[in-house]
C-alpha cells in the first residue's frame, strides 16, 4: 500500500509540472505589454524597458519559464505589488483560511450527501425519496452567492444568530467557538451544491449496487437488511462516489471564491478577485498555482481512499 | 407535424415526436419546459414590451420597494426600474449562457470526436491536455483566464466556455471511441470515404444524443457561472448589466434594500432550475439507462400476494414441500407467468433436479422458495412452501431472515458476481456464520477455516484473507458451497452452481456436493439445464417448460425412457463420450413467451408428435406409473422412435 501511495505521489509530479506550464502560458498570453499593464499608461519608455529587464521579460519564453520555475522551487513566487510582500506569504496565509472553510464544507457535503443518497435509494419512490430528489435539484440550481445573501438576511440581520461576515470577531474573538460561529453560514452555503451532486450520485450508485448478485447472496445468507444496505451495498457505492467527492473538492475550492466574497472570508478566493481587479498578476499566478496543487493532492487522496476500499484496484 | 404524426397508429411513429411525448409525460420536465419557455419568450420580446428604459436613472425615485409607485419590482440605487432591468438582464444572461454552451460543445465535441476516432497517439495527446485542464478547479481556471483577458462580459463568456470544453471532450470521446470501432465505420472506411466524411457522416450522428445530453446538463451551470463572474465584478461592466452584475450591485445595499439583490437572484435560480428540470427530462428520454425510474431497487423479500391459502397435503418424509407455486412478473402492464403452478418436494439427503432451458422458470421456482425473486417486478401469487410444518410464504420477514442461510441455504451460478468483491472470503464466511450463531469473531474465523477445509480448499487459514478475485472459478464456487454449509442447512438450493465452471472443475464440484449431502444428510434442490449434470447427482428429476413441470420421475427412469417429447429432446442434447457420430440436435424454435401462453400444451409448436387435441385445452400432469408423471397426452413409450 505504501508503494502504491508512493507511486501515486510520483505520478502527481508531472501533473503539477503541467499545471505550472499552463499557469505560466496563461500569464504569458497577456495581451499588450505586461510592464505597461503594471506601470500604467503614463509610464516612461525607460521605466517600461527597465521593468521588462527586471522581470526578465526580454528573454525567450522558454528561458523565462525555466527561471520562473527555478524561483518557484526556491519558494520565490515573486512579490505582490499591491500587498507589498512576497506572494507566497500572502497566498499561504489566505489559503489556510480557505482550507478551513472548504474543508468544513467538504466534510459537511460528504456526510449529508451520502446520507441523503442512501435514504433516497432505500426508500425509492416514497415521499421521502421524492422530497430529497427535489431539494437536491434546488440545491444544484441555486446560485450559491445569492443563497449566501439570503442566509445573511435571515440568520445574520433578522435573527442575529450568526455574524454576517469575517472569520473572527473584531473584539475579543479568536478562539475556536468564535471561528465556528463565523464558519457556520459560509460553510453551509458552500456545501449546498456539492451536497446535491453527491446525494444524486449516491442514490444512483446505491440503486445500481442493490441489484447486484452479491446483494442477493448477502440476503440469502440471512444477513439483516440494515447490514445488507449499510455494509454490503454502501461499501460498493462508496467506491463509485469517492472519486466524485474528489472532484467536488475542486468545485468547493472554486466556489469558495463566491462565498468568501459574500461573507468577506479572508481566504484565497476573495484575494484572487481583488488581485484580478487590481491586475496584481503575480498574486493571481501564485494563488491559482497553490489552489490547483491542493486540488491535485485532494484527488490523489481520493484515489488512495478508493484503492483502500477496492482490492481489485491494487 | 406533431399532431399529424400523433394520429398515426401506434408503432409507426417516428422517433422525434415520440421523444417529445415521453418528455411531456414527465411532469417536472414539462414544468421546466414551460418556465424556461416563458423566460425565453419574455427575454426575446423585451424590445416590444411596454417597459421603461432599463438604464434611465431617476435619483428622486431611488430604492423604491416592490409593488409601489408604478414600479412593479421597485427601483435600484440609481432609481432604475428593476423589472425592466431584469428582463433585459435575463436577455444578456441567456445569450451569454447559450453562446458559452455552444462554443464549449463545438470545441469539446470536436476534440472528443477526433480523439475517439483517431485513437492511439492523437487520443493520448489530446486527452492528456484535457486532463491537464481538468486538474484545475473549474472556477479557478475561469478566473485565471479572466485575469489575463481583463474583466468584461465577453471575456467571462470565453473563460466559462473554455473550462467546460473538457466535459464535452471526455463524454464525447468515450462514445466516439466505441462507435469508431463498430462494423459500419469499418465498412465506410473500406468504401473509400475520407476520415472527415466518416467522422461527420457516420460517427457524429451516433454521438449526437450524448452531445445534447451534455449540453442540457451543462447549460444551467454555464449560466450560473457567468452570472457568478459578473457578480464578482469580472463579467458584465456598467452600463451593461446581466443578472449576475445586478445581483452584485444589489449586494452593496443588501441591508437597506434587499429586494435589489433578491429579485435578480431569484431570476437566476428560476432560470437554472427550469433548465435543470428540462435537462433531466431530456436525459431520461435520450438515455433510458440513466432514467431514475428504470433502476428499481429490489426489496429484501419477494412480495407475496396469494388469493387464497392452499390446503397443504403433507408428503411423507419431505423436508421441503412446495405446492401449487405461482410466481409472476408485472412489468409495464404485462403479466409474465414465470411459474404457473409447481409442486415439488425434497427429502433428507435427497437431490431433486429441475431441468429446463433458459427462461423456463426453473430459477424463479428456486428463488421463490426463500423470497429471493426481486420485487419489483416479481410477486408470488399462489401456492405454499412448507419447510417442515411452516409455510414460508406466510412467515414474517424476520423469520425468513433467520431461516435463510440457516435451514435453507443457496449456491448461485456465477461465483465471481455472487461473492462480494470488496470483502475477503473470510469476512463473508464469518458473516454467514455470525448471522445465525452467537460465536465470537475468532471462533467464527476458526469455523470458517474448517468449512474451507471441508470443501477441500488447501491452506484454508491463508485463503480466509483472500479476496474473491484472487481465487480461481472453482475455488470461488467451493467458497460459496462452504458458505451454504456454514449453518448445517437442511436444504441447499443450488441454482446452476456448475454452469460457469469448466468441465473438470464442474465434475469436482458435483462430486463434492454429492459427498457432502450424503455425509450430512442435506437435501438439495438442484437447478440446471444440463442432463449430463443431472445424471451425476440427482435422485429425481423434474423437467420444466414454460413455467410448468412437464415430466417428473427418478433420474434413471427418465434418462432411459423419457415420456415427454421435450424431455427426450433435452436428453438428446447431451454429448455422450465414445459416440462421436451421435447427432446433437438443437430443439427447433423457441419457448413461448410467458405473458402469452397458449391454452393447450406449451410445447406443441416445437413438438414432433403434436396432434390437434394437444392445442385444445390445458393438459394436466398425469401420473402414468407410481413416481412417474408427464404432462402429455401422446407420451413416448419406451423403445418407440419419436421423430
Amino acid at each position: 500500500m505504501t508503494a502504491y501511495i508512493a507511486k501515486r505521489l510520483l505520478a502527481a509530479i508531472p501533473v503539477i509540472f503541467g499545471l505550472t506550464i499552463i499557469v505560466f502560458l496563461i500569464m504569458a498570453m497577456i495581451p499588450g505589454d505586461p510592464a505597461t499593464a503594471i506601470l500604467g499608461s503614463y509610464a516612461t519608455p525607460e521605466n517600461v524597458e527597465k521593468l521588462n529587464r527586471d522581470l526578465g521579460l526580454d528573454k525567450p519564453l522558454l528561458q523565462q519559464y525555466v527561471i520562473w520555475l527555478t524561483n518557484l522551487t526556491h519558494g520565490d513566487f515573486g512579490r505582490s505589488y499591491t500587498m507589498n510582500r512576497p506572494v507566497l506569504d500572502e497566498v499561504l496565509e489566505r489559503f489556510s483560511a480557505t482550507l478551513i472553510l472548504a474543508g468544513t464544507s467538504l466534510v459537511l457535503c460528504s456526510i449529508v450527501g451520502l446520507l441523503a443518497g442512501i435514504v433516497s435509494a432505500v426508500r425509492q419512490f416514497s415521499w421521502v425519496d421524492k422530497s430529497i430528489t427535489f431539494v437536491v435539484l434546488i440545491g444544484i440550481s441555486v446560485p450559491s452567492f445569492w443563497l449566501g445573501l439570503l442566509l445573511i438576511l435571515v440568520f445574520a440581520v433578522n435573527l442575529q444568530w450568526f455574524p454576517a461576515s469575517g472569520m473572527y470577531a473584531i473584539y475579543g474573538g479568536g478562539d475556536l467557538p468564535d471561528l465556528l460561529h463565523h464558519l457556520f453560514l459560509p460553510a453551509l452555503t458552500l456545501a449546498v451544491v456539492a451536497t446535491g451532486v453527491i446525494a444524486r450520485l449516491t442514490r444512483t450508485a446505491m440503486l445500481e449496487v442493490l441489484r447486484q448478485d452479491y446483494i442477493r447472496t448477502a440476503r440469502a445468507k440471512g444477513v439483516t437488511e440494515n447490514r445488507v444496505i449499510y455494509r454490503h451495498a454502501f461499501k460498493s457505492a462508496l467506491v463509485t462516489v469517492i472519486p466524485v467527492i474528489g472532484i467536488q473538492a475542486g468545485f468547493v475550492l472554486g466556489g469558495a471564491v463566491y462565498i468568501e466574497t459574500v461573507f468577506q472570508w479572508p481566504g484565497i478566493g476573495s484575494m484572487l478577485v481583488k488581485a484580478i481587479s487590481t491586475r496584481d498578476l503575480l498574486l493571481v499566478q501564485g494563488g491559482v498555482l497553490v489552489v490547483a496543487t491542493a486540488y491535485v493532492l485532494f484527488n490523489l487522496a481520493a484515489d488512495v481512499a478508493q484503492t483502500l476500499l477496492d482490492p481489485r484496484l491494487r | 407535424m406533431a399532431e399529424v404524426v400523433a394520429t398515426q397508429p401506434a408503432g409507426r411513429r417516428s422517433g422525434r415526436p415520440d421523444s417529445l411525448r415521453l418528455l411531456l409525460n414527465n411532469s417536472l420536465a414539462t414544468a421546466g419546459l414551460i418556465v424556461f419557455g416563458l423566460i425565453v419568450l419574455v427575454a426575446l420580446a423585451a424590445p416590444l414590451l411596454p417597459l421603461p428604459d432599463p438604464d434611465m436613472t431617476e435619483p428622486a425615485n431611488r430604492l423604491i420597494r416592490p409593488f409601489e409607485a408604478g414600479h412593479l419590482l421597485g427601483t435600484d440605487a440609481l432609481g432604475r426600474d428593476i423589472l425592466s432591468r431584469l428582463v433585459w438582464g435575463t436577455r444578456v444572461s441567456l445569450a451569454v449562457g447559450l453562446s458559452a454552451t455552444l462554443i464549449a460543445a463545438f470545441f469539446g465535441s470536436l476534440i472528443g470526436l477526433v480523439a475517439g476516432y483517431a485513437g492511439g497517439r492523437v487520443d493520448t495527446l489530446l486527452m492528456r491536455g484535457i486532463d491537464m485542464v481538468m486538474a484545475f478547479p473549474y472556477i479557478l481556471l475561469a478566473l485565471a483566464i479572466v485575469a489575463v483577458l481583463g474583466p468584461g462580459l465577453l471575456n467571462a463568456l470565453y473563460a466559462i466556455a473554455v473550462v467546460n470544453i473538457p466535459f464535452f471532450a471526455r463524454n464525447i470521446r468515450g462514445i466516439s471511441l466505441g462507435v469508431s470501432r463498430r462494423e459500419f465505420v469499418d465498412a465506410a472506411r473500406l468504401s473509400g470515404k475520407s476520415h472527415t466524411q466518416i467522422l461527420f457522416v457516420e460517427v457524429l450522428p451516433n454521438v449526437l444524443p450524448v452531445i445534447i445530453i451534455t449540453m442540457s446538463t451543462t447549460i444551467g451551470w454555464m449560466i450560473l457561472e457567468t452570472a457568478g463572474l459578473s457578480f464578482l465584478g469580472l463579467g458584465a461592466q456598467p452600463p451593461q448589466a446581466d443578472l449576475g452584475s445586478m445581483l452584485g450591485d444589489g449586494r452593496k445595499i443588501l441591508f437597506t434594500a434587499p429586494h435589489v439583490s433578491i429579485v435578480p437572484g431569484l431570476m437566476i435560480f428560476a432560470l437554472v432550475m427550469s433548465i435543470n428540470l428540462l435537462g433531466d427530462g431530456v436525459r431520461d428520454v435520450l438515455d433510458p439507462r440513466l432514467k431514475s425510474g428504470a433502476l428499481t431497487r429490489p426489496v429484501a423479500r419477494t412480495a407475496v400476494m396469494r388469493e387464497k391459502q392452499p390446503a397443504a397435503a403433507a408428503i411423507e418424509g419431505a423436508v421441503l414441500d412446495v405446492r401449487g407455486l405461482r410466481t409472476e412478473f408485472h412489468i409495464g402492464g404485462e403479466v409474465y407467468k414465470a411459474v404457473g403452478g409447481v409442486d415439488l418436494h425434497v427429502g433428507r439427503g435427497e437431490c431433486l433436479g429441475i431441468v429446463g432451458e433458459s427462461g423456463s422458470g426453473k430459477s424463479v421456482t428456486a428463488m421463490s422458495i426463500m423470497g429471493l425473486v426481486p420485487t419489483p417486478p416479481g410477486r408470488i401469487v399462489g401456492g405454499a412452501a412448507m419447510l417442515g410444518d411452516e409455510d414460508l410464504f406466510a412467515a414474517s420477514d424476520e423469520r425468513i431472515r433467520q431461516l435463510r442461510g440457516a435451514a435453507v441455504s443457496h449456491v448461485f451460478q456465477d461465483p465471481l458476481s455472487t461473492l462480494h468483491p470488496l470483502f475477503t472470503v473470510g469476512d463473508q464466511l464469518v458473516e454467514a456464520i455470525q448471522a445465525h450463531q452467537p460465536l465470537s469473531k475468532s471462533d467464527a474465523s476458526a469455523k470458517a477455516a474448517d468449512l474451507l477445509k471441508m470443501v477441500r480448499i488447501p491452506n484454508p487459514a491463508e485463503r480466509l484473507n483472500a479476496y474473491p478475485h484472487e481465487l480461481s472459478g472453482g475455488m470461488r464456487q467451493r467458497v460459496c458451497i462452504a458458505m451454504a454449509l456454514a449453518n448445517d442447512a437442511q436444504i441447499i438450493i443450488a441454482d446452476e452452481p456448475t454452469t460457469a465452471l469448466d468441465v473438470t472443475v464442474q465434475a469436482q464440484v458435483l462430486a463434492l456436493l454429492d459427498t457432502l449431502r450424503r455425509e450430512r444428510d442435506t437435501g438439495i434442490l438442484f437447478i440446471t439445464h444440463d442432463f449430463g449434470v443431472v445424471s451425476a447427482i440427482c435422485d429425481r428429476v423434474a423437467v420444466m417448460y414454460a413455467g410448468k413441470f412437464v415430466e417428473t420421475g427418478s433420474t434413471d427412469e427418465i434418462l432411459s425412457s423419457p415420456a415427454h417429447p421435450y424431455t427426450a429432446k433435452l436428453i438428446d442434447c447431451v454429448p455422450v463420450l465414445g459416440q462421436p457420430e451421435r447427432r446433437l440436435d438443437a430443439i427447433a424454435g423457441r419457448p413461448p413467451v410467458v405473458n402469452r401462453l397458449p391454452v393447450g400444451c406449451a410445447f406443441a409448436e416445437r413438438c414432433p408428435r403434436v396432434e390437434a387435441d394437444c392445442r385444445a385445452g390445458p393438459i394436466p400432469l398425469m401420473e402414468f406409473r407410481p413416481g412417474r408423471a408427464a404432462r402429455c397426452i401422446h407420451p413416448l413409450i419406451a423403445g418407440e422412435p419419436y421423430v
